[in-house]
């Protein structure tokens, strides 16, 4: 048999038979052309086992930071086998980028890089098995079926498991791409279920599942002592005091080293993470600030001021028509200054990582991390081992909302780590280190001008952006796409930016750019509506009448679908028709819209909001309509993430922002880090549109348009525009 | 120091200093490490425990306090008949996301029928407001309590 098969285009095959009378397929999936991943197949492993007693065993590839992917890509797999899911068990892979292409949760990328190759990779067993059934009945393959869990001759009683097909299946050849077909959506028996979370059963009971739950014989504790001041440089450190106290085994200082985002600092090291914490009291840090202890975000407000003032920007980045001539005939100008604040991540599970050195120099490590190879490769780098000597095995995480793409705390614990080689250590950061060492959402101040002609069409469009200089990274988070929307509906247009210098780390948090630009561009547009007599979904749907869908796009990760005004108009329809848009409402309450497209998935919201007797915004109900493609895979995790996601929305926009001050983050913990709790959840209420395309992810595109449409219904409510978040409640005195 | 605590029944010797957090106690000296750690200060309930039968910050309350005392961690949740319905409707209803916040959540839960077994929609978000879910599933957790408390009472009735 030939023992290897390219599936796709870069999906490769493998079957062997396990002891016992087992069948496993191997897979090798696809390395996306960004990933700095080895080609070709390696130490292909069972990626798909069916056992003799017909339980089937799936490897989960991709972290699990809580969005479900644990879940959903195994329920792809065994729908193609036609497996009994109760019969499947998912074991978390480690990290191999050789063997399982980007291992990544992030982007909301991985079911759109995932919904053909699992698949795909399902279907092929489940055709072996139905070879194996076909030589041992003598029949034409083509004549049977499969039912879950069992191969089956359709009109006679002839069946068999696939445990019992399974030592047969191994033997049989790996099929040929070009004749696999993939089921039809109506034969779907798995995908479209509402399916509990593997893990869940696990976390009911407490069982050790997380990263900060890795236990290993003589292990330690380090807590890490660096400077609250972004930037700063360790000047001096009482190691001695600190290793006096109860508890500690050792305190050493650790060097800097930024291109792996290792900062300076003391390891305090004990036998229990609460002592080796305490004992950072001891050290009295004295800290040379440099030019940062000045930071502060008022100091950066006021830059964005006088950049207005004095009207001079770095760079114009997006430019069309002739926006001058465009504001000098216009009927009517509108203009408005819009910011928004700094955020933390706050994922539930503090920062940690566990690391052993082993004594013949190679790193082995327990990683809660949403980019687990970026983390091996950053260790190997900084060890100067290859990425193979670094093992990284992946925990569930505790949540990412993007501060675990960032593997700092991966190199921290390193750095500890092999200064104790043969003795496992566990850092963890106390949440003070978590709110006070984020890569945060970057702050942002637009100025925004609109012109309209006497029928209230918009002729002109412009903004001056004041955000940070963050490099030429593959990703910034504090830039803006040239084509924010509406750029490519309006005739005359220039965007341009100013960039402020800072020491602030800055980073993906949730929905990276969209959770700030949707508050911006959506209130804005919503002004234009008020100004012009309509109100936003109908200036939206007015934009957008009309306009094809947009060709493909090469993506952070591939081709992605190009942006749609069909399916724009299609969710904003539908969430006007769910919500009643346009009838009344109870008395002191109103209506806002907000519509935004991210991730590629369609969401348009509309929040009823009204303020209670000491003017604080409360949210009574949220519709929301989204367009995630054709096939929502399973609704118990996706209406988790847009519920989870409109109340993240509803928590920043009320009360969450970090402030810098003397260089350093003034927030600290949860009593000045309010996150959302229970009595402020909304009635939540969520529609699909199902729509042609291949299903895409989940993890953020319903966050940012339920902050505009909170911000536009207090507006329609008192006639006090938000332009600045988190929204200040004296606005409406 | 060594203190001498009950935990889910079993009498635990611990040798530590008496202004150790319970929470750090159990993660570190005994390896429970079902109870979690969220925000140290009291805030967000993710170290929730039983003492005594009350719902109690573990990470807020010093070993010394809890020497003879009864603690019961999210590890023996299964034992209670309420704590295994509450975990049976977590599961039912795919309550969580991260799932990192949930023993805190059971547990506070779990305290909260103990006491109340018939609350109302105000008196949940009141009693579990002190448990903070990043990933903002409180709708699933509500609800969930919810279901419990009423298939209870239909059991009951
Ligand atoms: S860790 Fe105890 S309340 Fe947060
Ligand atoms: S489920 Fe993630 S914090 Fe609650």
């Amino acid at each position: 048999m030939p023992d290897t098969v390219q599936l796709s285009r870069r999906t490769l095959l493998k079957a062997s038979a396990v002891a016992g009378g087992g069948f496993a397929l191997a897979a090798t999936f696809p390395v996306a052309a960004r990933a700095n991943a080895v080609s070709g197949p390696q130490d292909l492993n069972a990626f798909i086992t069916i056992h003799p007693d017909n339980t089937v065993t799936i490897v989960g590839k991709n972290p699990e930071i809580g969005q479900g992917i644990k879940t959903m890509l195994p329920m792809l797999v065994a729908e193609e086998l036609d497996a009994d899911w109760d019969s499947v068990s998912v074991q978390q892979a480690d990290t191999n980028a050789a063997k399982y292409g980007p291992q990544l949760a992030g982007g909301s990328f991985a079911t759109p890089m995932n919904w053909i190759p699992m698949r795909q990779a399902g279907a092929a067993a489940r055709s072996m098995l139905i070879a194996a059934a076909a030589q041992r009945w003598g029949v034409d393959a083509a004549g049977l079926a499969t039912e879950p869990g069992r191969v089956v001759q359709p009109g006679t009683r002839r069946s068999a498991t696939f445990g019992e097909l399974a030592s047969d299946a191994a033997l049989m050849e790996v099929p040929d791409p070009a004749g696999l077909t993939l089921k039809d959506q109506a034969d779907f028996r798995i995908i479209g279920r509402a399916i509990g979370g593997v893990d869940s059963p696990k976390v009911v009971r407490g069982e050790p599942i997380f990263g900060v739950d890795t236990q290993l014989e003589g292990m330690v504790y380090a807590a890490f002592e660096r400077s609250p001041v972004f930037g700063a440089k360790l000047k001096s450190a009482n190691l001695d005091a600190a290793k006096s106290q109860p508890g500690v085994i050792d305190a050493f200082t650790v060097a800097a080293s930024p291109q792996v985002e290792l900062v300076e600092g003391v390891a305090v090291i004990a036998s229990n993470w609460w002592l080796a914490n305490k004992a950072r009291s001891a050290l009295e840090p004295q800290w040379d600030n440099g030019q940062w202890a000045s930071h502060s975000t008022a100091g950066y407000a006021e830059a964005a001021r006088n950049a207005w003032a004095t009207g001079n920007s770095d760079e114009v980045f997006s430019e069309k028509g002739d926006v001058d001539a465009a504001f000098a005939s216009a009927d009517k100008v509108l203009e408005a200054e819009y910011s928004y604040p700094f955020l933390a991540h706050v994922a539930m599970e503090p920062m940690n990582c566990t690391a052993l050195m082993h004594e013949d120099g190679t790193m082995e490590m327990w990683a809660p991390s949403q980019t687990p190879q970026g983390g091996q490769q950053a260790v190997a780098g900084y060890l100067g081992l290859e990425p193979s000597q670094v093992t990284v095995h992946i925990t569930r995480m505790g949540g990412g909302f993007g501060r675990r793409l960032n593997n700092d705390y991966m190199v921290q614990v390193a750095a500890i780590a092999k200064e104790m080689p043969g003795t496992p250590v566990q850092l963890i950061w106390s949440r003070e280190d978590d709110v006070r060492s984020d890569y945060y959402r970057p702050a942002g101040w637009h100025k925004l001008r609109a012109a309209l002609d006497a029928d209230g069409k918009i002729t002109g469009w412009a903004d001056h952006f004041v955000t940070f200089d963050l490099g030429d990274g593959p990703f910034n988070p504090a830039a803006m796409p040239a084509q924010e929307f509406p750029a490519k509906y309006v005739d005359n247009l220039k965007f341009e930016q100013t960039k402020l210098e800072t020491a602030v780390p800055m980073g993906a948090l949730r929905a990276p750019t969209s959770n700030a630009l949707a508050f911006v561009m959506q209130s804005f547009l919503d002004e234009v509506a008020h100004a012009t007599g309509k109100d936003l979904p109908a200036l939206m749907l007015e934009l957008t009448d009309g306009v094809a869908p947009e060709p493909p796009t090469q993506g952070f990760v591939g081709p992605q679908p190009g942006f749609s005004a069909p399916r724009l108009q299609a969710v904003t329809r539908k969430v006007m028709d769910m919500s009643n848009w346009g009838q009344p409402v109870a008395d002191g309450h109103a209506l806002g819209f907000g519509f935004y497209f991210s991730h590629m998935g369609y969401f348009a919201e509309v929040v009823e909001a009204s303020l209670d007797d000491r003017n604080n915004p409360l949210v009574h109900n949220v519709w929301a309509a989204g367009d995630v493609g054709s096939q929502i895979i399973n609704p118990f995790g996706a209406l988790n993430q847009v519920e989870g996601s409109i109340i993240d929305g509803i928590g920043q926009a009320i009360q969450l922002a970090v402030e810098i001050e003397g260089g350093a983050a003034k927030q600290s913990n949860f009593h000045n880090y309010p996150l959302p709790r229970m009595p402020m959840t909304p009635q939540i209420h969520v529609e699909w549109v199902l729509s042609d395309n291949a299903p895409t992810g989940l993890g953020e595109p319903a966050l940012p348009p339920v902050i505009p449409a909170l911000t536009n219904a207090l507006f329609a409510l008192t006639g006090k525009r938000v332009r600045s978040l988190p929204i200040d409640k004296s606005l409406f005195a | 120091m060594a203190f001498r605590v009950t935990v889910n029944g079993e009498t635990r010797e611990i040798d530590a200093p008496g202004d150790m957090p319970l929470l750090w106690a159990l993660r570190n000296e005994l390896g429970m490490v079902g109870t979690k750690f969220g925000c140290g200060i009291g805030m967000c309930g993710a170290c929730t425990v039983h003492i005594d039968g009350q719902a109690t910050r573990s990470c807020s309350m010093p070993l010394s306090a809890v020497a003879d005392k009864d603690v019961s961690t999210v590890e023996a949740l299964g034992e209670s008949p309420v704590g295994q319905a509450l975990q049976q409707a977590w599961l039912e209803d795919d309550v969580m996301q991260c799932g990192y916040c949930q023993a805190g959540q059971l547990m506070n839960a779990t305290a909260l029928l103990n006491n109340n077994p018939d609350p109302t929609d105000s008196e949940i978000d009141a009693a579990m407001q002190g448990n903070i879910c990043r990933c903002a599933c409180y709708k699933r957790i509500h609800a969930a309590i919810a279901r419990v408390a009423r298939d209870e009472e239909t059991a009951n009735a």
